[in-house]
């Protein structure tokens, strides 16, 4: 469970986040929407543990994702909405989840086999050396391979063609029991067979709060 | 541990595998190689010979290079982690900061110096297979001066990085300090202090909290014991400590110059916003 208390982040004199407060429980499958700079992104790297908040508090199951940041990541997956450039190979960068978030490297072949994105071939090429749409795969498969109970994707099918995006919509639908899903997008249709609750923020405020 | 290992081994993986890496190895190998063909090891300049000569050679140009080469491919490891977005999604995973700064600071480390270390090995096994005489003592004492040199700016990197907005403003930042320290003695000390009349005591403990002075200084003093060379500066250090107490304070105190750093930079790491 994600409790957000009075969240508030300032960056300089802009106010990103104001006093923002939400829950949410295992099951809610969410899709947080809003315009360009209405505080998603903020949100979420508040609830990772990214940011210091100059206000309110976040828990996850309880526990502050700053100061027990291993424990509370030990059950978050994470897509960003732009795959990062790493330079490690895709077998090291595997080697680095599997040891360091216990993950099974079966696992995440087997979702990647999943999403139509064969790695045994790729294995020692460079992760940013990938095509945008291979990137987004594997790691949406490392997302579901961690089993975790939380799952926040920012944009994660910005970069999919309409297969890769019906693959990814079936394997979440699979996975998705008793987890928190957590959607930023612009694209509510895309999601909405998946989603039970819409979040709408601006300037920093949850704006509308509707549970389906 | 297993978490600062693992990144201390991926740095390093990555690292080898860089441009910048090979460049780097190149240049102090390809140093070395160059004294060999010109025939340094054979050459006698004053008093100088052999292996001895080259090695004061190499002393001479690392001064030069190795701080900015340090400074200028290890001041974006989290910066431009940070920058790319790297880091937010490295983050993601259950590994904690403290593991993620100190295991990049190994493997950097060991990148660094990997191959200005390998560089006075091939030297060494050269000189033996040419019969000459080995220095030993002033192998592992340089050996020394530079781990300790290499941990001072590596420690200046991983600080300039952990709170510098963007790896332009880190480059810039790390070049400033570079060409400071470099021109540090003449600038300010012989310039303006010695114009200014200054207390002599006080312009030799600036001289030499500068580690790149310091470094300076105690690598004359191993084939110098008597810093002849430096004229009567020579005699405020030497009245003020031993030769061997001279080097161990010129590699203790970079050393620990260089762990401060990076731990003032850990604590900025960890206060700090991630992303």
């Amino acid at each position: 469970m994600i409790e957000v208390t009075n969240l508030t982040k300032k960056f300089g004199s802009h106010l990103s986040l104001d006093s923002v407060s939400c829950t949410f429980k295992d099951g809610d499958s969410i899709a947080l929407m809003g315009a360009n700079g209405a505080g998603k992104t903020t949100l979420i790297r508040s609830i990772l543990g990214y940011y210091h908040p100059d206000g309110g508090e976040v828990l996850i199951n309880g526990q502050n994702p700053i100061k027990e940041r291993t424990n509370v990541l030990k059950d978050i997956s994470f897509v960003p909405q732009l795959p990062p450039p790493i330079k490690l190979s895709i077998e090291e960068l595997m080697h680095y989840i599997s040891v360091s978030a216990d993950v099974d490297k079966e696992r995440i072949k087997h979702y990647a086999n999943e999403m139509k994105l064969d790695i045994n071939e790729n294995m020692n090429k460079s992760f940013f050396k990938l095509s945008g749409g291979m990137k987004q795969k594997l790691l949406i498969a490392i997302s579901l391979a961690k089993k975790s109970s939380i799952i926040i994707y920012d944009e994660p099918t910005a970069n999919l063609d309409p297969k890769a995006r019906d693959d990814f919509y079936r394997l979440l639908q699979q996975n998705e029991e008793q987890k928190t899903l957590l959607f930023v997008t612009h694209r509510l249709e895309e999601v909405k067979e998946l989603v039970n609750r819409q979040i709408y923020m601006d300037m920093g405020k949850i704006v509308s709060d509707e549970i389906f | 541990m297993k978490n600062l290992y693992l990144i201390a081994y991926l740095d390093l993986k990555e690292s080898i595998r860089a441009k910048w890496f090979l460049v780097y190895s190149l240049v102090f190998g390809g140093l070395i190689a160059l004294f060999f063909i010109a025939g340094v090891t054979e050459s006698q300049v004053m008093g100088f010979s052999g292996l001895s000569r080259l090695l004061l050679m190499y002393i001479q140009i690392t001064i030069v290079i190795l701080p900015i080469f340090i400074l200028i491919t290890t001041v974006r490891s989290i910066s431009g982690d940070r920058d790319n977005h790297i880091l937010e999604y490295m983050l993601s995973f259950p590994i904690s900061l403290k593991h993620y700064y100190w295991g990049k600071i190994i493997g950097r480390f060991i990148t660094v110096y990997i191959p200005v270390l390998f560089a006075m090995v091939i030297a060494i096994v050269y000189g033996a297979i040419k019969g000459a005489a080995i220095p030993w003592s002033i192998f592992f004492l340089y050996t020394g001066l530079l781990f300790s040199l290499s941990s001072t700016f590596l420690g200046i990197a991983f600080f300039i990085s952990s709170f510098v907005k963007s790896s332009e403003v880190a480059l810039g930042v790390a070049f400033f300090i570079w060409i400071f320290l470099l021109a540090f003695i003449d600038i300010a000390l012989i310039s303006l202090m010695l114009q200014q009349r200054f207390n002599e005591g006080v312009i030799l403990f600036i001289a030499l909290i500068n580690p790149m002075e310091l470094f300076r200084v105690a690598a004359i003093s191993l084939f110098d014991p008597e810093l002849t060379v430096m004229g009567p500066v020579a005699f405020y250090i030497l009245d003020l400590m031993s030769q061997s107490l001279f080097v161990l304070v010129a590699i203790g105190y970079p050393l620990l110059l260089g762990l401060m750093f990076a731990t003032f930079g850990f604590v900025i790491f960890k206060k700090k916003d991630l992303v």
